[in-house]
């Protein structure tokens, strides 16, 4: 166990046990690497590593998993992600002026990570929040009934609690 | 008001507690059934009731459940689908945030029914809020009794645990789904063997929708005459939860009886369109339906009058498209999101999809040309050789808008723009 050796000692014994309660080891992949690129940030090769060993998987089977799923992280992402959902439905209620004005709020364009690294910008497909249309995520987090305001006052908590973050300017 | 069942509790913003749950009725359901129905009885008495699956295909629950071979393996297995991807669908979350225990009780019987002794509810990750607010319920059940060892002090236990998907349309799909809860990549698995034969390891497993299951401790409590009765349709009993989202005042989720009118569903229920918008077309069922006009407006919503006009239930998730909207755009955007979620798996989806992404895409920008019809017609047909029914879902919007909008999609080939657009 190479690299999963090096995780936090309290982390590797929560996913010790959640593997230990499972049917099998690999059932937990996607929560293994949940945890872990909370973590880390995103699954960077290490953490994919450390995974493996966990899941008794080979690398290439969690490859397989980590890059077909939405929401986990194969290169580095901000400190907030933000999933903006692009389905019909947000689609119909302005999606594409929101996510004009966040991206150029942010001076990023979609995909991208902000030079701070505080923000990454991703689409997301349709959220299940259609009644709150337009809808976005924010590190798991629903915002819906979009506006411009709203988009400017998300960021703006964000951006000053970074600030008062220890160690942040 | 109509009858609210499972929505009995809907309160605004708060979920109902367990207490609540049981003062309504719940968990007599379990009282009445565990220790003294064979697990046959329930299995009957559901398909009785002819309660038809939620989750998109409307396939019989007592049936699918008779599936499960009295001869088969042990463990068995019961896995919930809270996926809930399909767009313009979001009665699942709301169901959870309602009355979890609903759910949570269904599920039991349903093992009960089955001889399975563990549960998965698949969350999808925006729904994190349900998949907590099902974990801490989980262990009020348990610690009450009605679910874990020896439930109600009988021999019978069963286990349910939270499974959070990382997110990909296709995990929907029961088998891709099966194939996520194990860890593996979640392609879809061509059945047969059906996952009731052969699922979860190799083991019976029922996959069901979580408002299927909800509607079941009603049906065993009042029996299958008193469920049919809920209905304003001879064929698809009991009440549907309606999503109704896009272009209309009051976007929301609605319990109402089975067989409500799609016009009163809309005008009624969502409070119509707002001012200066006239209907064009929805999508009755969620993004894997065909575009329905005006002329269908009064089509009782229930299994068998929506296929009497070549429509589908679906999710009966209400998709509204007022008269300004440019259904080439739309469907162009639907198209899109088929094409990213596919699995990739067979050739016709993960190479159709985006062909027809592009060709959609150049006639919305005023590129297109008079062949891309038929061009476009000839790839939804192959569409229907894909190896899951992603992609014959996918094919549904499009052929439809070549169907009900053809003059729509030639003025944009004739004027060389989207006529829609000033
Ligand atoms: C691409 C695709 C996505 C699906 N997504 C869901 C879903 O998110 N939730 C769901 O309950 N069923 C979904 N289904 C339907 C399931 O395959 C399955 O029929 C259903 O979960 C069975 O439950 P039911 O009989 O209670 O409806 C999907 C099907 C397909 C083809
Ligand atoms: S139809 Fe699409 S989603 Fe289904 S198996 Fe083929 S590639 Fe995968």
């Amino acid at each position: 166990m190479a690299y999963a050796d090096l995780l936090p000692g309290e982390m590797r014994r929560k996913l010790a046990q959640k593997i230990a309660e499972s049917e099998t080891a690999r059932e937990q992949a996607i929560d293994v690497m949940t945890i872990l690129q909370g973590h880390f940030g995103y699954m960077s090769d290490e953490a994919m590593l450390a995974a493996s060993e966990l899941l008794a998987m080979t690398p290439l089977e969690l490859e397989e998993l980590a890059t077909f799923y939405n929401f986990i992280y194969r290169q580095p992402v901000g400190e907030h992600v933000i999933h903006v959902c692009d389905s019909a439905i947000c689609w119909m209620h302005g999606h594409e002026s929101l996510l004009d004005h966040l991206l150029s709020r942010l001076e990023i364009r979609l995909g991208e990570t902000t030079e701070d690294g505080l923000f990454t910008v991703l689409p997301v497909c349709c959220l299940g929040y259609c009644d709150h249309a337009p809808a976005m995520l924010v590190d798991r987090r629903i915002h819906g009934e979009l506006t411009r305001e709203k988009i400017d006052r998300i960021l703006t908590k964000l951006i000053e609690e970074s600030h008062s973050l220890p160690g942040r300017k | 008001m109509c009858p609210q069942v499972l929505f009995s509790n809907r309160k605004p913003g708060r979920i109902a507690t367990m207490e609540e749950y049981r003062q309504s009725g719940g968990y007599k359901a379990l009282s009445l059934v565990v220790g003294k129905w064979t697990g046959k009885d329930v299995c009957a008495e559901v398909q009785k009731a002819n309660l038809r699956g939620r989750g998109g295909a409307g396939f019989p629950t007592g049936l699918k459940w008779l599936g499960v071979p009295q001869e088969g393996a042990y463990p068995r297995y019961i896995a919930a689908n809270c996926d809930e991807m399909e767009p313009g669908t979001f009665k699942d979350r709301i169901l959870v945030h309602a009355d979890p225990h609903m759910i949570l009780e269904g599920m039991v019987l349903s093992a009960y029914a089955t001889g399975a002794e563990k549960g998965f509810i698949f969350v999808r990750p925006s729904y994190e809020s349900g998949a907590r607010i099902l974990e801490r319920e989980i262990q009020r059940a348990r610690d009450a009794g009605y679910l874990g060892r020896n439930i109600l002090g009988t021999d019978f236990s069963f286990h349910i645990v939270v499974h959070r998907s990382g997110g990909r349309y296709i995990c929907g799909e029961a088998t891709a789904l099966l194939n996520a809860l194990q860890g593996n990549r979640p392609n879809p698995i061509r059945p047969p063997p059906y996952p009731t034969v052969k699922g979860l390891w190799g083991r019976p497993t029922v996959v069901n929708n979580i408002e299927t299951m909800a509607n079941v401790p009603h049906i065993l409590r009042n029996g299958a005459e008193w469920y049919q009765g809920l209905s304003r349709s001879s064929g698809s009993p009991g009440t549907k939860l309606f999503c109704v989202s896009g272009r209309v005042n009051r976007p929301g989720c609605f319990e109402l009886p089975m067989g409500t009118t799609l016009r009163e569903i809309i005008e009624e229920h969502a409070g119509g369109l707002p001012p200066g918008c006239q209907f064009k077309a929805c999508l009755p069922g969620g993004a894997s339906t065909r575009f329905l006009t005006s002329e269908h407006l009064d089509v009782a919503m229930d299994f068998e009058s929506l296929a009497a006009i070549g429509h589908r239930m679906g999710t009966a998730a209400i998709i509204v498209f007022d008269h300004k909207t440019c259904l080439v755009e739309v469907t162009l955007n639907l198209t899109r999101f088929f094409a990213r979620e596919s699995c990739g798996w067979c050739t016709p989806c993960r190479e159709g999809l985006p062909y027809l992404g592009d060709l959609l895409r150049r006639i919305e920008a005023g590129e297109g040309e008079e062949e891309f019809i038929p061009m476009i017609r000839t790839m939804c047909g192959h569409l229907w050789n894909a190896y899951c029914a992603l992609a014959p879902g996918a094919a549904s919007p499009v052929e439809s808008l070549l169907t009900n909008f053809e003059d729509e999609v030639r003025e944009h080939i004739r004027q060389r723009k989207c006529p829609c657009k000033a």
